[in-house]
């Protein structure tokens, strides 16, 4: 995997965001999305921007995750474009947004249960493996040197994420927190540029949050992820995240770094509430 | 044999000795991105060198003193060899410590250089620095999170040994040397000990002594270098180091690392070690998992591993102690061993053990039972840092659940009249580092190590430990009362949580019991005794039956003692309240404060001597919020039947 370098000393302290960031990776740009008569975004734009860590905030159905869902193909916007990697796209497919380069895990696990550890993540491989399915399936020469390849690979993951003790353990069978770390384990196992992470510490206790804040900043240094994440734990976001972009109502109402974010007015009123 | 060759009198020699005799045998494994990483002794010896010349170069010198701070990893003991190859000091600490219990070790040994595991172990040593102005440099193996660090002392274990590299090229000639310098009265290590009860004190070994050690025990086993051991617990702790280090050195054996610490089960039972230590609290767990995956098996499982387990806890442990059992029981057995010991033993990574210690603490004569009984060839020890660890070792087919075994070869064991044992040995320590006194309290002019711990042989000439000879006392008759070798007696039973045991400078001895809540209200709910929590099941009648049960069956285990016949339980009362740190009842590592106890509670003692039949009281206790509350209860005393002595099975 390459470790892209990063231009920035830091203390190295958590979330030091005295961080040089790259040019934007992604844009976009006056994104509205609409199921029938129920408006989930309206004429959103924002950018990130290379190997940052931006949080996107708001409210219950502010339409974060439809943010997500739009970033990664799964859902066509009816205006607006998104640019990325030198292409504007007016809407993508979840395959091509995967080749290129843009993971991500859900906001309600999607693994697969009865496969363990190990296999899941290896599913992440799926999309670099270049041997056809007969050699794969006769289990040929080639496919098997590249299958140890991708195997390497995987271990690697599962070596940084600290999943040693639960390679072989079938995924339904794990406590909620650790098959959070398989599914992020399991992104970062196709090497994306891009990384979107759907509340990637909702239902965790906080030893397991502050694991998982350690692994999210730790992908953002170590391989130079650019990383996009939900969150609704204010904590985490503010230590985390470089720049917040805060929705409520499919709208965008806030952008900027944690202490701009926090002194909105918009978004006080969003979070606590405004008399009308 | 080429073993015993003249002027392999130091580790690095031995290394290079392994190098040259068995250069292609595996030397130490490391399970790494999910396969097991061989180094064989030649490439240890050539990772060693470079990372000598490296530290050499970076101004590690004879006499210096060097930290290693990190779990069992390869790097790690080849750092150990380096150091020992310049005449430097290895000095391994504990990878769990916090950052200030590091900061006394590093003062106290002007520890200039120090290797650490990870960005964990550099985080701790960096917080400690400015206390610490004499380390100048930290090694760390594992760069992860550590690439944006500024701080001038850090260098990566890779880069170390490119400089070592590069070092070795211009002058291939220095590091045999150094070597050869060495000698056999050369420090070898220094290993702090816990200081729990006072400020740790450097026990400094020396290679003849250590290198001693190691090779008396190897020979009485008979360990080659065929032999695999599983490099598991702390390397910081004697122990470790002797069996991964100094044993390996000496015999030529393999070590294997495991993963990470939630991985030693499955390691285990990949490498299939033949050689193998654990703590009794190890074998608890170990024998724990067992007994509730078998619960969850079907019943036929259930019914043969009864049936079979019954038949090995009769026959098992004298078929591998060799003695004569019935062609019956022996086919029994057998048939046992094909059906359900030979696949729990590979359950257990144990199928090609053949020699397991155990040691540290006292054993469960059950726990250990169960483990002979099933064929795992498990011994115990004793010895400490200061011994080089093997003072006592039961051979082969003298194995006792209460013993410690008969010294080892070269060792010397006396008694003084407070039955403090004393250990005279060429393994022991040279000095406690810069503590003159620690080390003439410790050590007499004759060379004899005081122990501290109180015990005596039994008739079979093993040792006997029964506890610290401070808390040994005397009930008013003279019978040596020992109060924690009585407390671990009740406590080896599942029920009995705590104990405290009160007897010195009284007539007879009594106890207070703390039972524990989840093995007695297991054993309530299956008699469907309604309970409503720990002070009501504490108080009832038939709790209060099974309690005295055991404390008969430690009585009569006591009355077949000759030494410790007189100091049987009388009475007993079941404490209102679970024994807490919190409290200040306990220490933090789940001591029993007995003095402390025994005020607190004086109104309960009195009772107990005074012949009551029941007492009220009333307590403060603190819940874990800081809050107080009260608690009171009638608490039921009660009379215990005792045994007479009988005689030992060989007097006169």
């Amino acid at each position: 995997m390459s470790a892209q370098p990063r231009i920035a000393e830091g203390a190295g302290a958590i979330g030091a965001p005295e961080r040089a960031l790259g040019g934007t990776i992604l844009a976009v740009e006056g994104v509205s999305l609409a199921f029938g008569g129920v408006t989930a975004l309206s004429d959103v734009s924002f950018d990130v921007r290379e190997h940052e860590i931006r949080a996107i905030i708001g409210p219950n159905g502010a339409g974060k995750s439809s943010m997500l869902n739009v970033m990664n193909g799964f859902y066509q916007p009816q205006r607006g474009v998104i640019r990325f990697g030198g292409r504007e796209f007016h809407g993508m497919k979840p395959y091509e947004a995967a080749r290129m380069g843009i993971g991500r895990t859900f906001q309600n696990i999607a693994l697969f249960r009865g496969m363990t550890v190990l296999d899941n993540v290896m599913t992440g491989r799926s999309l670099k493996m270049r041997r056809n399915f007969f050699l794969q399936a006769l289990r040929l020469g080639p496919a098997m040197r590249e299958e140890i390849e991708h195997r390497r690979a995987v271990e690697e993951v599962i070596d940084f994420l600290e999943i040693q003790h639960i390679r072989r353990t079938p995924v339904g069978r794990l406590p909620y927190g650790l098959q959070k770390r398989v599914e992020l384990a399991r992104a970062l196992a196709m090497e994306p540029t891009l990384l979107l992470l759907d509340e990637p510490m909702a239902g965790m206790n906080l030893e397991e949050k502050e694991d998982m804040c350690r692994f999210v900043l730790e992908v953002n240094d170590h391989f130079g992820t650019t990383i996009v994440l939900i969150e609704h734990d204010m904590g985490v976001v503010m230590d985390i995240s470089d720049r917040v972009v805060v929705l409520d109502y499919g709208r965008k109402i806030a952008d900027g770094t944690p202490d701009e974010v926090r002194g909105d007015q918009a978004v006080i009123d969003a979070y606590l509430g405004v008399a009308h | 044999m080429a073993e015993q060759a003249s002027g392999l009198d130091t580790f690095p020699k031995l290394l290079l000795h392994h190098a040259s005799v068995r250069g292609e045998r595996p030397a130490i494994r490391e399970k790494d991105l999910g396969i097991w990483q061989t180094w064989s002794w030649k490439q240890f010896a050539d990772e060693v060198r470079l990372l000598a010349c490296g530290l050499a170069e970076r101004g590690l010198k004879r006499g210096d003193h060097m930290a290693l701070v990190g779990d069992n990893r390869p790097r790690l003991y080849a750092a150990m060899c380096a150091a020992q190859c310049l005449g430097a000091i290895p000095v391994p600490l504990y990878q769990d410590a916090v950052a200030a219990e590091m900061s006394f070790p590093i003062q106290n040994a002007e520890i200039r250089h120090a290797l650490a595991e990870d960005q964990e172990q550099v985080d701790k040593l960096l917080e400690i620095l400015p206390r610490c102005p004499t380390l100048e440099h930290i090694y760390f193996d594992d760069a992860r999170g550590l690439r944006k660090y500024p701080q001038a002392q850090l260098l990566a274990y890779d880069k170390l040994r490119e400089i070592g590299a590069a070092s070795h090229r211009r002058d291939p000639a220095f590091l045999d040397t150094e070597i050869a310098k060495g000698s056999a009265d050369d420090t070898a290590a220094m290993f702090f000990t816990s200081g729990t009860t006072a400020t740790p004190k450097g026990v400094v070994l020396t290679h003849r002594a250590l290198i001693d050690r190691a090779r008396a025990a190897a020979e009485m086993e008979g360990l080659g270098d065929r032999d695999v051991a599983l490099a598991y617990l702390p390397p910081a702790w004697i122990g470790q180091n002797i069996f991964s280090y100094a044993q390996p050195l000496v015999t030529g054996y393999c070590i294997c690392c495991p993963e990470s610490a939630e991985t030693v089960i499955t390691d285990m039972r990949e490498v299939g070690p033949t050689y193998y230590f654990a703590p009794p609290r190890v074998l608890e767990a170990l024998l724990t998992q067992v007994s509730i995956r078998m619960e969850d098996a079907g019943r036929l499982k259930r019914a043969m591993y009864g049936h079979f387990m019954e038949a090995a806890r009769r026959v098992g442990g004298a078929i591998l102690d060799g003695r004569r059992v019935g062609i019956a029981e022996r086919l029994r057995y057998l048939l046992g061993d094909l059906l359900v010991y030979g696949p729990l033993r590979n359950a257990l990574g144990m199928s090609r053990v053949r020699v397991a210690y155990t040691a540290g603490e006292a054993i469960g004569p059950d726990l250990f039972r169960f483990y002979r009984s099933i064929g795992i060839n498990l011994k115990q020890l004793y010895g400490s840092t200061e011994t080089s660890v093997f003072v006592c070792v039961q051979p082969n087919g003298q194995v006792k659940a209460d013993t410690a075994g008969p010294p080892v070869r070269g060792v010397e064991l006396k008694f003084t009249a407070q039955r403090e044992l004393l250990i005279r040995s060429p393994g022991l320590f040279k000095e406690y580092y810069k503590n003159p006194q620690a080390t003439a309290e410790a050590k007499d002019r004759d060379g004899w190590f005081h122990t501290g711990d109180a015990g005596y042989f039994d008739p079979d000439g093993h040792l006997k430990i029964i506890d610290r000879v401070k808390d040994v006392g005397k009930l008013n008759d003279g019978t040596l009362f020992a109060p924690k070798y009585l407390e671990n007696k009740l406590k080896f039973f599942p029920y009995i949580k705590e104990a405290v045991a009160f007897g010195n400078g009284r007539d007879r001895v009594c106890a207070f019991i703390n039972i524990d809540m989840e093995a007695v209200g297991n054993w309530a709910e299956k008699r469907k005794l309604a309970y409503t929590g720990y002070v009501d099941l504490a108080s009832r009648d038939e709790v209060c039956e099974l309690v005295a049960q055991c404390v008969e069956q430690v009585n009569a285990d006591l009355a077949a003692d000759p030494e410790l016949a007189g100091s049987q339980i009388h009475r007993f009362l079941i404490l209102h309240k679970e024994l807490d740190a919190d409290d200040e009842e306990l220490t933090r590592t789940r001591k029993v404060r007995r003095g402390f106890i025994g005020e607190k509670y004086a109104p309960l003692v009195a009772a107990l001597y005074g012949g009551q039949r029941s007492v009220h009281v009333d307590a403060q206790v603190r819940y874990e919020d800081g809050r107080t509350g009260k608690v009171s209860a009638d608490l039921k005393l009660r009379d215990a039947k005792t045994f007479a002595p009988r005689a030992a099975r060989r007097a006169a």
